[in-house]
């Protein structure tokens, strides 16, 4: 079983985010960029599974789509456990145009599993999973946070509102992974970071694909005004307030 | 041409999630001059499906079957492509919910339409088709523009207020062909709870964090948000510990919610915790710490111990009720 984990790279999740050009792009300078989270855990998961040897995984490879600048981030998923990788050198426009991209190389290399988080946290799309997943004409099972390998095949968990459903579907397949998935993300280790150096990255140019959609100009959100404080000896009157003035009960 | 909602249903019932959509798109419609059509998938009797009209919606398509039983990503995006074109739906509008992201994207792809997601207003403008989407964890929004000719659009939840428009829906029973072959889908064990508030659903949320100290001081906080009638909710380090479920855990890798009011007890306010509640209405907060982030998004602040200062809410919350 050879399981593919697609990553994003994310600004920290702790950056201040600022935006330069007109609000038309984000203020890069000194971010910290690294694997979005979820897509962390997915390798977490994946390298997990690999380590069990009656799991049959074979091995676990990333995909990511962008420049060269992102190299680091792919080294990092090297450096954590996969065992190689590949990059479409392109610039990621849109959900549509990363999700053609990684369709095209699947295509060429054949999973069985790929495994994709639920969103990136940059433009909080959850969208490219399920794109893959329909360029290639394979089944999806979204907002996954248990994988489990029983005789060969792979048995899912997923949220729906209010519990969880234990399912299955036939390999290849895309799964759309969510928090639960893995506990902590996993850490390289120094041999890691040293073996991730020679590991093989992979490049792929861009096929002709477009993009669909395009972010005129990022707004932050309105701010707040300030807190109004309430003597906790008080404390009761804060439901008055919530009543009278927020009106929200 | 058409704006479809996909209203989708709980045991076949609707959901105040579900009016908002219809509201939505009877607006969206409107805007665009055209009509609003609902399309329905599963058991949902006549009468539940008369109460979209309410909300603006003129026709209520029904697509029932054994196909529809579980959720297939694949089935339902057949179902749906194929009502959009029958349709002739310009826009389609589908909950920002674990259904709706499973669904959509798989859509975008199969009528090559632009998808935007987690969107919260009305279209900014029309042409270019341009929508106010969440980017960063609610640290920003983007104005996105969607160059397709069919648009999708997932609604975050609580983001647009029911406006009634009442009609008098129709109802139509689509007969369609779904390819058997798609269905790959097995449900092998399925656990729900019923009858208890979805935090995502929720209006009011009360929510506690590491400042609880013990996950033995939860008593007054429950009681509040019983109270209340509010969800209870928690911070990711509660979660971790497992003083509470990983279903109550509300922040950037857990759920994103955006209820009327949320109260925070004990909870700092680190960056990946309001990414999960910054879209809240009102919020207030209670910490012992004065210089606590919290404070810098809260409309109210209580400095003092959760544990003095929840019993005191407690008991104004049921003088109020009497």
């Amino acid at each position: 079983m050879k399981i593919l984990v697609c990553i994003s790279n994310v600004p920290d999740t702790t950056t201040k985010i600022k935006f330069v050009e007109s609000d038309t792009r984000l203020d890069t300078t000194g971010i910290q960029w690294v694997i979005n989270p979820w897509d962390e855990l997915s390798l977490t998961r994946a390298l997990e599974l690999k380590d069990d040897a009656s799991s049959g995984v074979k091995s676990v490879t990333v995909a990511h789509v962008g420049p060269l600048t992102s190299e680091p981030t792919i080294r990092k998923a090297l450096a954590i456990g996969a065992d190689d990788a590949f990059r479409v050198n392109g610039l990621p426009a849109d959900s549509y145009f990363v999700a053609g991209q990684l369709a095209a190389v699947i295509r060429k290399e054949q999973f069985d599993v790929i495994l994709c988080g639920i969103e990136s946290s940059d433009y909080n799309g959850s969208m490219t999973g399920g794109m893959i997943a329909e360029f290639l004409g394979i089944p999806s099972v979204s907002a996954v946070s248990e994988i489990k390998i029983e005789n060969g095949s792979p048995v899912l968990t997923r949220e729906i509102d209010g519990g969880r459903e234990v399912v299955s579907v036939p390999m290849p397949f895309v799964a759309i992974v969510q928090k639960g998935i893995a506990k902590e993300p996993r850490i390289a280790s120094m041999r890691g970071i040293m073996t991730a150096r020679t590991k093989p990255v992979k490049i792929y140019e861009p096929e002709a694909a477009e993009s669909l959609t395009g972010i005129l100009v990022f707004e932050k959100p309105s701010p707040r005004a300030a807190c109004k404080f309430i003597d906790p000896d008080n404390a009761g009157q804060l439901i008055t307030l919530l009543q009278n003035e927020a009106k929200v009960i | 041409m058409s704006v479809l909602v996909y209203t989708q249903n709980w045991d076949g019932k609707f959901k105040k999630s579900s009016f908002e959509l219809v509201s939505y798109g009877s607006k969206v419609a409107e805007l665009l001059n055209t009509s609003l059509v609902c399309l329905s998938i599963g058991t949902v009797s006549d009468e539940e499906l008369k109460r979209l009209g309410t909300w603006g919606a003129k026709k209520v398509i029904r697509v029932d079957g054994d196909y529809c039983k579980i959720l297939d990503n694949q089935v339902y995006t057949d179902i749906i492509a194929q009502a959009a074109i029958k349709e002739d739906a310009r826009v389609i509008i589908i909950s920002d919910n674990s259904e709706g992201k499973a669904v959509a994207p798989r859509l975008s792809v199969r009528l090559k339409a632009g998808m935007a997601s987690g969107v919260s207003k009305l279209p900014l403008s029309l042409d270019p088709f341009t929508v106010y989407k969440r980017t960063y964890s609610g640290n920003a929004f983007a104005h996105m523009v969607i160059n397709t000719e069919i648009k999708i659009i997932t609604l975050s939840q609580n983001s647009f207020n029911l406006v009634e428009t009442p009609e008098n829906a129709s109802i139509e029973n689509y007969n369609i062909t779904v390819d058997s072959s798609l269905a790959k889908t097995v449900v092998k064990d399925s656990q729900k709870q019923t009858g208890k508030l979805l935090l995502t659903d929720a209006e009011l949320v009360v929510s506690g964090g590491r400042g609880m100290k013990s996950p033995d001081n939860w008593g007054p906080l429950v009681e509040l948000a019983g109270a209340l009638g509010a969800a209870t909710a928690c911070s990711r380090p509660v979660s971790d510990e497992g003083w509470r479920s990983h279903e109550e855990h509300t922040g950037q890798t857990g759920k994103v919610i955006a209820p009327n009011l949320y109260i925070a007890v004990g909870i700092s306010g680190a960056t990946q915790h309001l990414a999960g509640v910054s879209s809240s209405k009102c919020i207030v907060a209670v910490n012992t710490d004065k210089d606590a982030p919290i404070f810098e998004v809260a409309q109210y602040g209580i400095v003092g111990d959760a544990q003095k200062v929840l019993p005191k809410l407690v008991e104004a919350v049921k003088d109020l009720k009497k």
